[in-house]
């Protein structure tokens, strides 16, 4: 349902993707890896139209998106979870929800404040609390729940694990998994391997901007050169 | 000048903090003895951050005392604590990006030197030599003249501790040194701070979250939980502490997962 | 009992147009982070279209539609400003758009003047209310009564919008973090454009609500712009009750220091303000600004380097050429040359502050002026000869520096850049009205050099020795270590703090030595011109100071005195037309969109690209 092929981006003057390639299909959770700087953030923000590519084509369910502003790619189905949360700090938890609220979709499951809170039950607790009084992973919690709020056809989660003690980042697993259950495919970057395999059904390894392995983890484990090369754990 | 009794580096006695009646770190006491790596790890929101906010200054504790080489340095100004000999590095990077890599250094040498209100020279021709070196150390020779704002962030981070390094102190504070940085560089960069430590023999106290370079490196860790702390004892003992396990390190998949792939 | 009761109603009506001004200032800034000059001509433009709407709509149904459509119709101006000056320079780095708006104030104040005309208009009383209320004896316009009752169902209505509504929340996302509304589907540009709409609105119904008490006049752009910043800030920024509370609090203590201490009206403003401030540095209601990670936008600044050795000739060779001037040029091509130094002088003093320190403050004028002031009042005063004078003059306006300077640097970001021009303000309004000693309104003159100096060619050239010299010192400032602290400081106070810099204290005294070297350019200036007027110290004269910086390139070191060569040329040239000001601000727009870098750091783009020089980030 996602196709990139040929993707250049740079940030500022840097050359940051170069001929970068691959596809997300439907139902599946596809996670990129790679050490910091080869690319993974880079590659969904130009997903998400927030780095424009100077080329090659990036498309969704075969609309292109370059080129489009960002707010109609996640207008598309597209939600996008950043590396850092960028949740709003000043506002409650049911105002950030209220941003991200997008109506409903044919085809596409919708997700309401009281099941995201059965998802979430530490967020439904302090609903009227401002965002700068969570946690850190609460953050990452609530700022997948304001990206559900637009009921995505896929879910980009940049580096969702980043930062959160390991219990939280258990919880956060599980929660993925049950989006996958729920037909929601994500795309996913991570440098945490453990957690990425537990989650993805695929990993595509990115290194200096392009793809440098994209199959399944058992692939990858008979390939401990590749392993090796671009991410010995 | 020695107030505190035993000759630790530091010293730090019923440290707590709290903010409008919310107790954020409570009575928190541990030494930290020359040439050690002491790792204080802790479930986010646990005060891992006030704490170390506490000890470089940036925030004044409620109660509890500060002792560094023996003297008491509770409630200073971060840059004077600087001068007396505490490098640090921050979880978020900070560093000057209109300026080039050894020009970064140089402004701490310029700093150390007291020479920050000097109208005289050019500031981009002193102390060279002793900022070449220190990128040496840690690596950066090669990338003195770029400017920073381009770098990548686990150089960002090597120049950080370059920095931290500049006026030779006893007692280096990193705050999640290896955050946002992938396996093999946490590896390497825990590796090179290690070196440095034992070749400088100096204390190191960092927080982190990654366990693998936690129970690679640290000689002792901490655990801090709702405020207190919890644990202090050897990597093996912390590892194995059910207290721990429940609030911080969890024993579902994730962790076995990670020791097996370990093994 | 009955006349301060009448005084308070009188305070609480006035308030009214200004709480609509300031809310809608208040409320662009929070969204687009863009501090719109133009706000005051938004409310000028609301008074006269108001009026002219008000002499053909009837009655009382006419009058209050007027003021409705008045509204409107600026609302949809400031949707126009948005869409065609604004849009293309939201990429451009921070504060640039202060440039562009200050382009939009020029352009509507020579608009204004072509279709309204140049005389001061008497705005109709609102039918109906024609007539007075007795209140304790005291008569009280019904018309005063109106605006009172009106004005807190207006601020409810915002508050409303503000706090409960979806529109509310997009905003106050959107304040914080604009580009993650996109990335969650929301179409953040027309959000701007719609809050831009609100604000111009808003601004132009209090123009059009305050027609019936104060008229229409072509001044009452800047005449309201100090107001409603001072309003603004010491509310708090982006607090709609603060701005309310402000306002009314401002109002109030004006009608009773009229009353009271005719001497203090324009002042009184500006100390209540630096009272607030000095006890809550972020306004009676606003709370701290977090400069924010996602705010920042535009490249990295490049780093510096001394200049090579070409470029000190070239340089060398273009001083040779100036020295020639008045041998081949005409006097009064030596007189402009004069001019020109004089303001590049003062512009590279202001870039040190923003460009090396980042330290935006819209107050430079103080020391500019507040050097010539110094310098004309040693003169006449204890007859002090011109060359002690002259050394005098910058350690005055250097130590009124290091009193704001004091004041101020506790703040940052844009409480930083209000308050110094409050304090600027406080100054210029101090001088305004102080007739005795300082000729108020009149000025000081008969403030001429030393014999040595008299002709136009002498003084050319000590000029040039000075104000050149003070341009190549305050460039070797900026590469001595002192230079590396003030960059340090802006770039990461966080990390300087932690390694030894005393960051609070560098930029007290960068902002000191600017107010020194910018009391030079006064000192030369006064004696240039053998006068000095107030308006020297004006927030117009230290807006100059800004669109220079700016527009030459606040990130390269040449910007601030490129900027003001290229500004004093083109406006020497364009103030011969009859519509000047609307030309220079189209000019002003058109550089702004073309060259977003500034001139400098466009042209440096071009040659970058054009591999004539080296780019550091390829």
């Amino acid at each position: 349902m996602l196709e990139l092929s040929g993707v250049n981006s740079y940030y500022t003057k840097a050359h940051i993707l170069r001929d970068l390639g691959f596809s997300v299909q439907a139902g599946q959770v596809v996670s990129l890896l790679g050490r910091n700087g080869a690319g993974k953030t880079t590659t969904l923000k130009s997903i998400m139209q927030l780095v424009k590519p100077r080329s090659g084509s990036i498309s969704f369910e075969g609309q292109s998106l370059t080129a489009l502003p960002p707010h109609r790619v996640a207008k598309l189905g597209l939600g996008y979870v950043p590396e850092d949360r960028r949740i709003f700090t000043d506002l409650t938890i049911l105002e950030n929800l209220e941003v991200g609220r997008q109506p409903a979709r044919d085809g596409v499951y919708e997700w309401t404040i009281d099941v995201l809170f059965d998802l979430f039950p530490n967020l439904k607790e302090r609903r009227q609390n401002r965002g700068k009084a969570l946690s850190g992973g609460e953050q990452q919690m609530l700022s997948i729940a304001r990206t559900l709020m637009g009921n995505p056809k896929l879910l980009l989660l940049d580096e969702p694990s980043e930062g959160i003690a390991p219990v939280i980042v258990e919880q956060l697993a599980e929660t993925i998994l049950k989006l996958k259950a729920e037909g929601l495919p994500v795309l996913l970057s991570e440098q945490n391997m453990h957690f990425a395999r537990i989650v993805a059904d695929r990993a595509v390894i990115v290194e200096g901007g392009s793809v440098k392995y994209d199959g399944t983890f058992e692939d990858l484990d008979a390939q401990p050169e590749i392993r090796d090369t671009y991410l010995s754990v | 000048m020695n107030e505190s009794a035993n000759d630790a580096v530091l010293d730090v006695r019923g440290l707590s903090k709290s903010f409008g009646g919310v107790d954020a770190v409570v009575d928190v006491s541990f030494t930290l003895q020359r040439g050690e790596l002491l790792a204080l790890i802790g479930p986010n929101g646990a005060g891992k951050t006030t704490c170390f906010n506490m000890l470089m200054g940036q925030l004044k504790p409620s109660a509890g005392k500060v002792y560094l080489n023996g003297e008491n340095i509770t409630g200073m100004a971060p840059r004077r604590i600087w001068r007396k000999g505490v490098g640090r590095t921050f979880q978020i990077t900070g560093t000057y990006s209109s300026m080039t890599v050894v020009e970064n250094i140089q402004m701490a040498l310029l700093s150390h030197h007291r020479k920050i209100y000097s109208m005289m020279g050019v500031a981009h021709r002193q102390y060279r030599d002793e900022a070449m070196q220190l990128l040496q150390l840690v690596g950066m020779q090669d990338q003195s003249e770029r400017p920073c704002a381009i770098l990548a962030y686990g150089d960002l981070k090597r120049l950080e501790i370059a920095i931290a390094l500049s006026h030779e102190p006893t007692l280096l504070l990193m705050d999640e040194p290896t955050a946002g940085m992938a396996p093999q560089e946490r590896i390497a960069l825990m590796q090179l701070t290690a070196d440095i430590v034992s070749e400088k023999n100096l204390s190191v106290l960092f927080t982190e979250h990654d366990m693998d370079v936690v129970f690679a490196h640290a000689h002792r860790v901490m655990v801090l939980n709702r405020g207190q702390l919890i644990a202090n004892a050897s990597v093996e003992e912390v590892r194995n502490d059910p207290q721990v396990q429940e609030v911080y390190l969890g024993g579902g998949t994730l962790f076995k997962e990670q020791g097996a792939s370990h093994a | 009992m009955g006349l301060i009761v009448a005084q308070i109603l009188t305070g609480l009506a006035n308030a009214a147009a200004l709480f609509l001004v300031a809310s809608g200032l208040s409320l662009i800034f929070g969204v687009t982070r863009i501090v719109n000059f133009a706000h005051g001509s938004f409310y000028m433009l609301g008074a006269f279209i108001g009026y002219s709407l008000m002499q053909v709509l009837p009655g009382a149904i006419g009058f209050w539609s007027s003021v409705l459509l008045a509204g409107l119709l600026v609302g949809v101006i400031g949707v126009i400003v948005e869409l065609c000056v604004l849009r293309p320079v939201y990429k451009a780095p921070e504060l640039f758009q202060l440039v562009a708006t200050f382009g939009v104030i020029l352009v509507i104040q020579d608009l204004a003047l072509m279709i309204w005309g140049a005389e001061d208009v008497l705005g109709p009383r609102a039918p109906g209310l024609k007539g007075i209320v007795r209140i304790m004896g005291e008569p009280v316009p019904k018309y005063d009564l109106a605006l009172i009752a009106i004005t807190p169902f207006v601020l409810f209505g915002l508050w409303y919008l503000i706090s409960r509504t979806r529109v509310g929340i997009l905003v106050r996302a959107a304040t914080q973090d604009r580009e993650m509304v996109g990335a969650l589907g929301v179409n953040q540009a027309w959000l701007f454009t719609g809050v831009f709409f609100l604000g111009a609105a808003l601004a132009g119904l209090g123009g059009a609500v305050q027609l019936p008490k104060g008229g229409a006049d072509l001044l009452m752009d800047f005449n309201i712009l100090a107001a409603i910043f001072v309003v603004v800030v010491i509310g708090g920024m982006g607090s709609l009750p603060g701005a309310y509370i402000a306002a009314v609090l401002i109002s109030v203590l004006n009608v009773f220091g009229v009353a009271y201490l005719p001497q203090s009206t324009l002042v009184l403003m500006f100390v209540v303000m630096a009272v607030v401030l000095t006890i809550r540095p972020y306004g009676l209601l606003g709370r701290e600004e977090v400069v924010g990670e996602h705010g920042q936008v535009g490249e990295p600044e490049q780093p510096i380097k001394p200049a090579g050795v070409k470029a000190r000739i070239a340089v060398a060779l273009l001083l040779l050429v100036l020295a020639l001037l008045p041998l081949f040029g005409s006097k009064f091509a030596t007189i402009l040359a004069t001019d020109i130094i004089i303001f590049c002088l003062f512009a590279a003093s202001l870039h040190f502050l923003i460009g090396l320190g980042g330290l935006v403050s819209f107050g430079h004028a103080a020391f500019f002026g507040g050097g010539a002031y110094a310098a004309a009042l040693l003169v006449s005063y204890v007859n002090a000869p011109m060359e002690l004078a002259f050394l005098l003059a910058p350690l005055c306006a250097g130590m009124a520096a290091v009193i704001i300077g004091w004041l101020c640097i506790r703040l940052t970001g844009v409480y930083f850049a209000m308050l110094t021009l409050a304090l600027a303000q406080l100054l210029w309004s101090l001088v305004f009205q102080w007739d005795e000693f300082t000729g108020g309104d009149d000025g000081m003159v008969d403030i001429w050099p030393a014999e040595w100096l008299s002709s136009t060619t002498a003084y050319f050239y000590f000029t040039m020795i000075v104000g050149i010299g003070g341009i190549l010192f305050l460039r070797h400032v900026a590469h001595s270590p002192f230079g590396y602290a003030l960059r340090a400081s802006r770039d990461s106070a966080r990390q300087a703090e932690a390694t030894g810099i005393n960051t609070k204290r560098v930029q007290w005294m960068a902002f000191s030595f600017a107010g020194a070297m910018a009391g030079v350019a006064g000192a030369l200036f006064v004696f240039s011109k053998g006068s000095v007027f107030p308006v020297e110290l004006e927030i117009a004269r230290s807006f100059d100071g800004l669109i220079v910086v700016f527009l030459g390139g606040v990130k390269t070191l040449a910007g601030g005195v490129v900027g003001a060569a290229f500004l004093e040329l083109v406006k020497d040239y364009l103030t011969r037309l009859e519509y000047w000001r609307l030309a220079l601000g189209i000019l002003i727009i058109i550089v702004v969109i073309l060259a977003p870098n500034g001139i400098v750091g466009s042209i440096r783009k071009l040659a970058q690209r054009s591999g004539l020089v080296k780019n550091h980030y390829e």
